[in-house]
């Protein structure tokens, strides 16, 4: 018996990902950001979400790719999480696909680097592959500049 | 099923009120056993408990409850006399029944409790102690026991109200005896009969349900905020008008929502005379309570912060504060101690007090304390002001109960107290004086949804800033921009009123990058002078933007975890700005270090000159002496700097004295004093004296100098000691050696020499 998920879809450089439509609050174009000094470079500030204030992290930076160039600017993916509405700064939104749980699997152990601790597993679609972020640990923001401050 | 959880609920919180009335009730009975009144209001809530209890079958509650109410029918009626012991088991009686209801309120049971023995001591209670007791009420005794057996039947059959109709027969009955009803208390009972008729005019509601209106009405207040900045630039008349009644509804539907979260203090001082009562007994104190401003408002969420910490402080008090009453009545006091209650409103804050009568802080033993546990050293301790000491009461692990009772004296008290309070942005205070009490005084905002900041920018974004913490502001530019910031030792510092104010930048606090193309050595400072843990502390910003109520949001937890930030929220424009967490970002700054620090500090400052060889800068005033010499005072003893026509002096018993703010000031010539060498030729010549009025004590002395030169302020080395009397020694003040001038040692030479003058005459 098939059971399917849906997943919101979304670009990081050429790599696909996604996260379960369920956990998704809303997906909104760039907004304005305000920086936090003194945090980790990962959470690249806050965002005015219709009166909720919402931390936005950069996804490129989570996942320690180099950052996206200043002409380009990020979409905001804003998930439900224990503490709160969090944003995460992709490149580009996909389309909200359906994947078989028959196609899952677990990411393959030559997966290293930050990716390893943030891919839950990959899909396999007809054209591509399609990586499960798992947002628990996306959303931890101590990637990046580890020792960022600690004083 | 929902129904029947709902009248529950209904009943828990409707009990828990009686029950907080009942504690207070309990108390003021004991004081003034005579009140029928009291006594009968007691009576109803364990009545209307008891029948309520009974009609949703919590049968335990309704037989312990039934055994409270027919001990207070015989107090009630007269047939017994209040004694302590009577008292104390209504009270445990009380806890039990509040006990009961937590574990229906839990579980929805009662929950498997033994409360045999506390029915049997109720029971026991109930009897007639000793053949003394009057025969008079013998018959009416019978009369009252049945029909109080029928009043508990009933509540299981009937409905709440109804038992309360049923009642009245009894008290019909027990009216027949001798003592008689006040009409009033008939009248008060109708009244609370019909207790249900308050309902119609209050509602219950959620508290979460007020949270989240109180929410919305914060965005709407945000979204108001955007709205008129767009329209102010628009030339439409009637958007503007619209948007203008826009503002005014939001802000009364802001005040509105504020108001249903504001909650009167006496709901919390409510508990207190019973908590008091309980740590009075157990530590054999006759302590009373007074309030003053119970109905004084704050928002809910105040309210429960400050619960613990206030209860702290009571419990305190009673403990440490008052004495043993043999104790007071040797000091001369009224062997019963005061506790009073203060709370009133002042400039948006509230201020509530908690005083005692009692001994006051012992700042010997305090000091003895802080050396013992290695708080502060010898040499600190011996220089402390009273006030210092007073404040190491806040450190943590601080106690100076000789033993650890069971109600404070475990070191968990006032730095807890004091940490609570300035969590909310409030601050704590403790006046002292030996041998007549102590007050401690807290300051508490209104509200914490909603504060006025201040907003500044720096590095291109904007902070707010709580106004609570800040004192003032400064602006220097120009020349005083290039030099009013100084250095000690690499820190930056600014002479504040002649007191050096730490300079914090909050650029480099924020570790923000410096965008390209700017400048900084701007042509103006901007310094925000604020106060973190009483310690006043300059932060440098690019600029200082204005004040603004803003809504406070709170931050994910990551972000709270930095300590430099209290919140975000959201500006007029949509965007969010942190607000500065100021004793965080002083911490950070290691602004406030340790509390002994700060005491070292400040006394060297203030002492540098009396103590002499301590190099600290410090400002004294310049004076000529004689043609070539020149003299120093420090200016913290100069009150004023006067001149006088030298017709106006005048001379009593021989001294020269002018005539100064209704008094008369005797004046003390320096160079005469000083039996100066040099002539004092320019004095003479002058149709003036130039005075320098030093107050002690109250009377004021004018020195007549030759000539005011400057007031510097150098950091100096007195390196002579002098051997002449009224000079301290001499130091090299702008690169001239400069006599220092001992002015309480130089008028008591002026004197001697009077006397001395006045023998010889």
């Amino acid at each position: 018996m098939a059971t399917t998920q849906q997943f919101c879809t979304f670009f990081l450089e050429d790599q696909f990902f996604g996260v379960p439509v369920q956990q998704v609050q809303e997906v909104i174009r760039y907004q304005e950001m305000t920086r936090v000094p003194l945090v980790p470079p990962v959470i690249r500030g806050l965002i005015n979400l219709r009166g909720q204030i919402v931390m936005a992290i950069d996804l490129r930076r989570r996942l320690g790719m180099p950052d996206r160039p200043e002409s380009e600017l990020p979409m905001n993916v804003v998930v439900r999480t224990e503490d709160g509405a969090v944003s995460f700064l992709v490149d580009e939104i996909g389309d909200v696909l359906e994947a078989d749980e028959q196609n899952f699997e677990h990411p393959p152990e030559t997966l290293q680097g930050q990716a390893r601790d943030l891919v839950h597993g990959v899909y396999k679609l007809a054209d591509r592959l399609l990586m499960e972020l798992d947002i628990a640990q996306a959303t931890i923001a101590e990637e990046g500049n580890k020792g960022a401050d600690l004083a | 099923m929902s129904d029947d959880a709902a009248i529950v609920k209904e009943f828990l919180v409707e009990s828990y009120e009686n029950l907080d009335r009942l504690d207070q009730d309990l108390v003021a009975l004991e004081k003034d056993p005579g009140s029928r009144e009291t006594l009968a209001s007691i009576f109803r809530t364990i009545h209307t408990i008891k029948g309520t209890s009974g009609f949703l079958a919590f049968n335990q509650l309704e037989a312990l409850t039934h055994a409270g109410e027919s001990l207070l029918a015989r107090l009630r009626d007269g047939l017994l006399p209040l004694s302590a012991e009577i008292t104390t088991a209504l009270l445990v009686m009380v806890d039990a029944v509040r006990e009961m209801l937590r574990s229906i309120e839990a579980s929805g049971k009662e929950g498997h409790r033994d409360d045999q023995s506390l029915i049997a001591t109720l029971t026991r209670l109930l009897e007639p102690q000793s053949a003394n007791r009057p025969t008079e009420p013998q018959p009416a005794e019978a009369l009252a026991q049945p029909p109080a057996q029928s009043g508990g039947m009933s509540g299981t059959v009937a409905a709440e109200q109804d038992a309360d109709d049923l009642h009245h027969p009894d008290e019909a009955l027990s009216e027949k005896t001798p003592v008689k009803t006040p009409e009033a208390v008939d009248a008060a009972h109708v009244q609370q009969a019909r207790g249900a008729g308050a309902s119609d005019s209050t509602i219950r509601v959620d508290v979460g349900q007020l949270d989240r209106l109180m929410n919305r009405v914060g965005e709407l207040v945000l979204l108001r905020n955007q709205i008129v900045q767009y329209t102010n630039s628009t030339e439409d008349s009637e958007l503007l008008g619209t948007s203008q009644r826009l503002n005014l509804l939001t802000t009364e539907l802001q005040e509105g929502v504020m108001k249903t979260r504001m909650q009167p203090i006496g709901n919390i001082w409510s508990k207190f005379p019973r908590t008091v009562r309980d740590v009075a007994v157990g530590c054999g104190k006759l302590v009373r309570i007074e309030m003053e401003g119970k109905e004084t408002e704050l928002d809910k969420t105040i309210i429960e912060a400050i619960k613990d910490p206030l209860t702290h402080l009571v419990r305190n008090a009673v403990d440490h504060g008052i004495e043993a009453p043999e104790v007071r009545r040797a000091a001369g006091k009224p062997p019963e101690g005061l506790l009073f209650l203060r709370a009133f409103h002042e400039g948006g804050q509230v201020n509530i007090e908690v005083t005692d009568d009692g001994a006051g802080l012992d700042y010997d033993k305090l000091r003895n304390k802080a050396l013992q546990k290695a708080l502060i050293t010898a040499d600190q301790a011996a220089r402390m002001t009273e006030r210092e000491i007073t404040n190491l009461i806040f450190l943590p692990g601080f106690s100076t109960a000789e033993k650890v009772s069971n109600v404070s004296g475990r070191g968990v008290g006032m730095d807890v107290v004091r940490t609570n309070i300035e969590k909310i942005g409030g601050t704590v205070d403790v006046q002292s004086k030996p041998g007549q009490g102590s007050t401690v005084r807290m300051k508490i905002p209104l509200t914490l949804a909603i504060i006025p900041a201040l907003i500044v920018t720096t590095a291109g974004d904007r902070y707010a800033i709580p106004q609570v913490s800040l004192l003032e502001l400064v602006r220097l530019e120009g020349d005083q921009a290039r030099k009013g910031l100084e250095l000690v030792n690499g820190a930056p510092v600014y002479r504040l009123r002649g007191k050096l104010l730490p300079l914090v930048y909050l650029r480099q606090e924020l570790k923000a990058e410096i965008p390209a193309g700017d400048v900084l050595e701007a042509q103006s400072v901007n310094i925000v002078v604020l106060r973190a843990d009483d310690r006043p502390f300059g932060l440098i910003v690019d600029e200082i933007n204005d004040t603004e109520e803003i809504v406070v949001k709170p931050l994910s937890k990551q972000l709270k975890s930095i300590n430099t930030y209290a919140g975000a929220t959201i500006m007029g424009d949509g965007k969010v700005a942190l607000i500065l967490d100021v004793l965080g970002l002083a911490q950070r700054a290691s602004v406030v270090s340790e509390v002994r620090d700060r005491a070292v500090v400040e006394k060297d400052n203030k002492h540098a000159l009396s103590l002499g060889g301590a190099h600290q800068r410090s400002a004294v005033l310049l004076f000529q002496h004689g043609e070539e010499g020149r003299m120093a005072i420090d200016l913290s003893v100069v009150a004023r700097l006067e001149e006088f026509p030298r017709d106006s002096v005048e001379i009593a018993a021989d001294k020269e004295v002018v005539q100064y703010r209704g008094q008369i000031m005797p004046l003390v010539r320096v160079s005469d004093v000083l039996e100066s060498t040099q002539q004092n030729t320019l004095d003479k010549s002058q149709d003036s004296l130039q005075v320098v009025v030093y107050t002690h004590n109250g009377r004021s002395v004018g020195l007549v100098v030759d000539r005011i030169l400057d007031i510097v302020e150098e950091s100096f080395v007195v390196q002579r000691q002098s051997a002449r009397q009224g000079v301290m020694g001499s130091a090299v003040i702008q690169k001239r050696v400069t006599d220092i001038l001992d002015v309480p040692g130089l008028i008591a030479v002026a004197q001697c020499h009077e006397t001395a003058v006045a023998a010889q005459v």
